[in-house]
């Protein structure tokens, strides 16, 4: 009971530290001072007196709804003896792989450095930073050559060392038996089946109507931080603009739905590159911002530096999280905001090695659980010829499905990602448009003729997909 | 019915071809006997020019009217327009009420627009009370944007008119007219971008009016970021979205084509803008479509044996109303793209199926009511027979001289094929 109770004015004082720094904390501050002019404010009931015209003008519902967002993101409370690496991530052998993954990006970065010759950050000069000014809302007109840069890595690569993740506590054994998992993905994890999912997603059930939602939350937008931000990019030149360009270009402007965002998909990513606010989601991510080291100082920890400041390297299709929200704002800094926390808040899972239940690991072994017991003749058929689904599904899922499902469909998709607070049911997706293609794939004889049958996800409408998949194919 | 329909094209485009060898019809050439000719807007002036003299038998059917130029050469039909407005307004319908400017509430849909050298002294007038005003010069003859420019000084149209009337090469087109029109210089942006839209729309009968709107139709985005600021004036690729423009510039995507669907602007209006005006522009986009018909049907040719599809330009300013630009007799077959080129030949199968009804021999003297089910792509957008019906019953129940205005009766999303019921 005690341990409850101070666990409790922990969080409580947290957030309270956490608000303060904030814009409603300042605005609050001035609506509290000005409120001061009104009759209805007594001094001798001055703080009740404030607290009642917070409710009636709305601004405690504001208030209410902050703590409720930090409470999303504050990790639950944990065993007073466990170290903080283990809110990161509790199992040591997930945090070796992560460990070394992350080993593995920084040391190409690096070497494509060096085979460049192009530091890793640089100050512009003061005609370039007037130059990028002049063309900030027309960047994608600039055709810089970008022939020698290549994404540090893509899904694949990553799906590789996901395959290869093996616990070394854990003992297979040489039987098979009909709990043998027979995907790629090897680790022990606990994953939901279709009783608790249903359970889970009760509200997808199918005498429930599912809607899109018309208006979007009010966000305090802050225009100043991202001004500042924008500021950043400016004065300084980094090697991973290049590759944010570069990705831009080999994925969002050429893509039906999005070209026509270019532009601000630059603003966001070259933004958020330099955003130290987004450390803070190291702490529970498995992953941890790479350093670099000024000049001449490797390996002296007083001098080492995030790199890049906002500790995240970008990969083959990271614009794609930008994108879709392109359609639902129209000024830069708001779809920065919410881009930014739907990054902190979720995708940053999907290219993470961890055993969270929203981490990717969970995702494709959730995807391959699902097909190998509930369509398991379509399981065994793409497995013998060489398609295991997961070759197919992975890139969808790493992108949380953009660039693959229409956008009125993709949003439908995020507003249960942000209602449901998991990222659990892009594998559920990804395994009920398996069932959905199944007859066509029933007839394929190699994974090319497998991925044709689904190359083209535009044409799929969500959520019946996901109502029948749970509450009608299997029971 | 027994035989199989004869066609001849004078437009070697693949989503023609393969459309006609899908139905089993045979090719001929223009001298045997055809049932089916696709054809340029050259051709048909040659096949019902006086000399010529061609009488065209019942089972025979052409893809234009013969004076389909009333509506797609740009400045009849800016007068048609006008002649329109002026005779609602002398009947004393409601839809040619005004506002306090003595602008027209609800057919003011064509930028202000005259006729060069005709009207030179009324644009002249025109461009003195607004001085910074920027005016757009375009020849009437020509499509995708061929001789188009930009001006913002007197001087500019004045050295234009001399030059034309100098130069030697110009001399034997100097009966060519321009038409100048008010440059719509607060277009919707998107991404930073202008964008115009093309809608495709098929007329299979001008009276009684009968016009389809197709569903798929798309924004043509330009390359370059939109600046409105006048040194770019004479840099093209910012302000014409023509896809033979846009072509020629570097930053051409072949992939898209600079080409978003129309359902995507839709998407994109609903979220940043709110379903409401969303719907009510879309409405009005239809309201200025059958409005630019109903301006030229008492004026045209309605032979029996034609059809036509026409390629609307549409732009939407920044307080999202749609401006008509013009209106194109023969839509671009062309495909930029994979998703283009099933989009025109879906076009193209949709047209056939209303105009050509299950592909057998044409007769002209069907009712040319096909059945819901053929209409693929296409929806009515107005049909004049039903909208009589239908209006004569409204008319009793709604007050005398209430507009019927662009808000007019569309519900939409359910699911339904709703008709139009403007008058």
């Amino acid at each position: 009971m005690l341990q409850e109770e101070s666990d409790l004015s922990l969080i409580i004082a947290q957030i309270v530290q956490k608000l303060k720094g904030s814009n409603l904390y300042a605005q609050l501050e001035r609506q509290a001072w000005a409120s001061l002019q009104r009759p209805e404010i007594r001094l001798e009931s001055l703080k009740e007196d404030i607290k009642e015209f917070f409710k009636i003008t709305g601004w405690e519902k504001k208030l209410q709804n902050a703590v409720y967002s930090e409470l999303n993101v504050y990790p639950l409370p944990r065993h007073p003896a466990a170290p903080p690496e283990h809110l990161k991530e509790p199992l040591v052998y997930m945090r070796k792989a992560q460990g070394s993954w992350e080993k593995r990006i920084l040391k190409s970065l690096n070497s494509m450095c060096t085979e460049l010759s192009i530091p890793l950050a640089r100050k512009r000069p003061v005609g370039q930073q007037k130059e990028l000014l002049n063309k900030w809302n027309e960047m994608g007109t600039d055709e810089p050559d970008l022939s020698l840069f290549r994404p540090v890595y893509a899904p694949k690569d990553f799906l590789e060392v996901l395959i290869n993740l093996r616990n070394p506590n854990y003992e297979n054994g040489d039987s098979l038996s009909f709990r043998t998992h027979l995907g790629l993905i090897q680790v022990p994890l606990k994953v939901k089946d279709i009783p608790e999912l249903k359970e889970c997603f009760v509200e997808l059930g199918l005498n429930t109507g599912q809607l899109g939602i018309d208006d979007s939350t009010q966000v305090p937008p802050d225009i100043l931080y991202y001004e500042q931000l924008k500021t950043n990019v400016i004065q300084h030149d980094l090697l991973v603009d290049s590759l944010i360009y570069k990705d831009v270009k080999l994925t969002a402007s050429n893509d039906d739905y999005y070209f026509v965002f270019e532009d601000y998909l630059y603003q966001v990513l070259l933004c958020f590159s330099r955003d130290t606010s987004v450390l803070g989601h190291f702490a529970y991510n498995s992953a941890s911002p790479p350093k670099s080291y000024i000049r001449g100082k490797l390996g002296l920890e007083e001098y080492a530096v995030f790199y890049p400041p906002n500790g995240v390297i970008p990969f083959h299709g990271f614009s794609m999280y930008v994108a879709p929200l392109c359609f639902l704002y129209h000024e830069p800094y708001k779809l920065y905001q919410t881009f930014r926390e739907m990054y902190v808040r979720f995708f940053f899972r999907l290219h993470s090695i961890s055993s969270h239940p929203s981490g990717i690991v969970s995702l494709c072994l959730l995807f391959e659980t699902l097909l190998q017991t509930y369509l398991p003749q379509l399981f065994y058929h793409l497995r013998e010829i060489g398609a295991q689904p997961l070759r197919i599904s992975f890139k969808w899922m790493v992108r949380a499905f953009s660039g693959y499902l229409a956008t009125d469909q993709l949003l439908l998709l995020w507003d249960r990602i942000l209602g449901y607070n998991s990222l659990e049911i892009l594998a559920v997706l990804a395994a009920a448009v398996f069932a959905f293609r199944a007859v066509n794939l029933m007839e394929v004889t190699s994974l090319a003729a497998a991925e044709a049958v689904l190359a083209d996800l535009s044409t799929l409408k969500v959520m019946p997909l996901l109502q029948i998949f749970l509450f009608a194919t299997v029971t | 019915m027994a035989g199989k329909v004869k066609w001849v094209t004078d437009i070697e485009k693949s989503v023609l071809i393969n459309n006609f060898e899908k139905r089993g019809w045979v090719q001929v050439t223009e001298s045997e006997d055809w049932n089916f000719y696709w054809m340029s807007v050259q051709t048909i002036r040659n096949v019902f020019s006086v000399e010529t003299g061609y009488r065209l038998s019942d089972d025979q059917i052409v893809n234009h009217f013969p004076n389909h130029y009333e509506l797609t050469r740009k400045d009849l039909m800016v007068k048609n327009i006008k002649r329109y407005r002026k005779e609602l307004e002398k009947e004393g319908s409601p839809l040619a009420e005004k506002d306090e400017n003595g602008k027209y509430l609800y057919l003011d849909f064509v930028p202000v627009t005259y006729m060069l050298p005709a009207d030179y002294n009324l644009f002249v007038e025109e461009f003195r009370k607004n001085p910074s005003s920027t005016w757009i010069m375009k020849p009437c003859g020509k499509a995708q944007g061929k001789g188009i420019f930009l001006i913002n000084r007197l001087s500019q149209i004045k050295k234009w008119s001399r030059d034309s009337k100098t130069s030697s090469f110009v001399s034997q087109s100097t009966k060519e007219a321009y038409v100048i029109s008010l440059y719509i210089n607060n277009p919707l942006l998107i991404g930073g971008r202008k964008f115009d839209l093309r809608l495709y729309v098929l007329v299979s009968t001008y009276r009684p009016l009968r016009c389809y709107m197709y569903k798929l139709g798309f924004c043509r985005f330009c390359t370059v970021k939109y600046t409105p600021s006048t040194s770019e004036l004479d840099n093209m690729f910012v302000h014409l979205t023509n896809v033979a423009i846009q072509k020629h510039g570097e930053d051409y995507n072949h992939i898209h084509g600079g080409k978003w669907t129309v359902s995507n602007l839709r998407l994109y209006l609903e979220s940043t803008r709110g379903r409401e005006v969303t719907s009510k522009l879309f409405d009005e986009i239809h309201w200025i479509i059958v409005q630019s018909l109903k301006a030229v049907a008492p004026v045209m040719n309605n032979d029996k044996h034609c059809f036509e599809c026409y390629g609307y330009d549409i732009i939407i300013d920044d307080k999202l109303k749609p401006w008509l630009i013009e209106v194109n007799a023969s839509p671009s077959l062309t495909s930029s793209t994979a998703n283009d080129r099933i989009l025109k030949y879906n076009l193209i199968n949709d047209t056939l199926n209303i105009a050509v009804p299950n592909g057998e021999i044409p007769d002209c003297k069907w009712n040319k009511s096909p059945p819901r089910e053929v209409l693929g792509h296409y929806e009515i957008l107005y049909d004049e027979e039903l909208a009589q019906g239908d209006g004569a019953e409204r008319e009793l129940r709604s007050r005398p001289g209430q507009t019927p205005g662009p808000k007019g009766g569309r519900s939409r999303d359910t699911g339904r094929t709703v008709l139009t019921t403007w008058k």
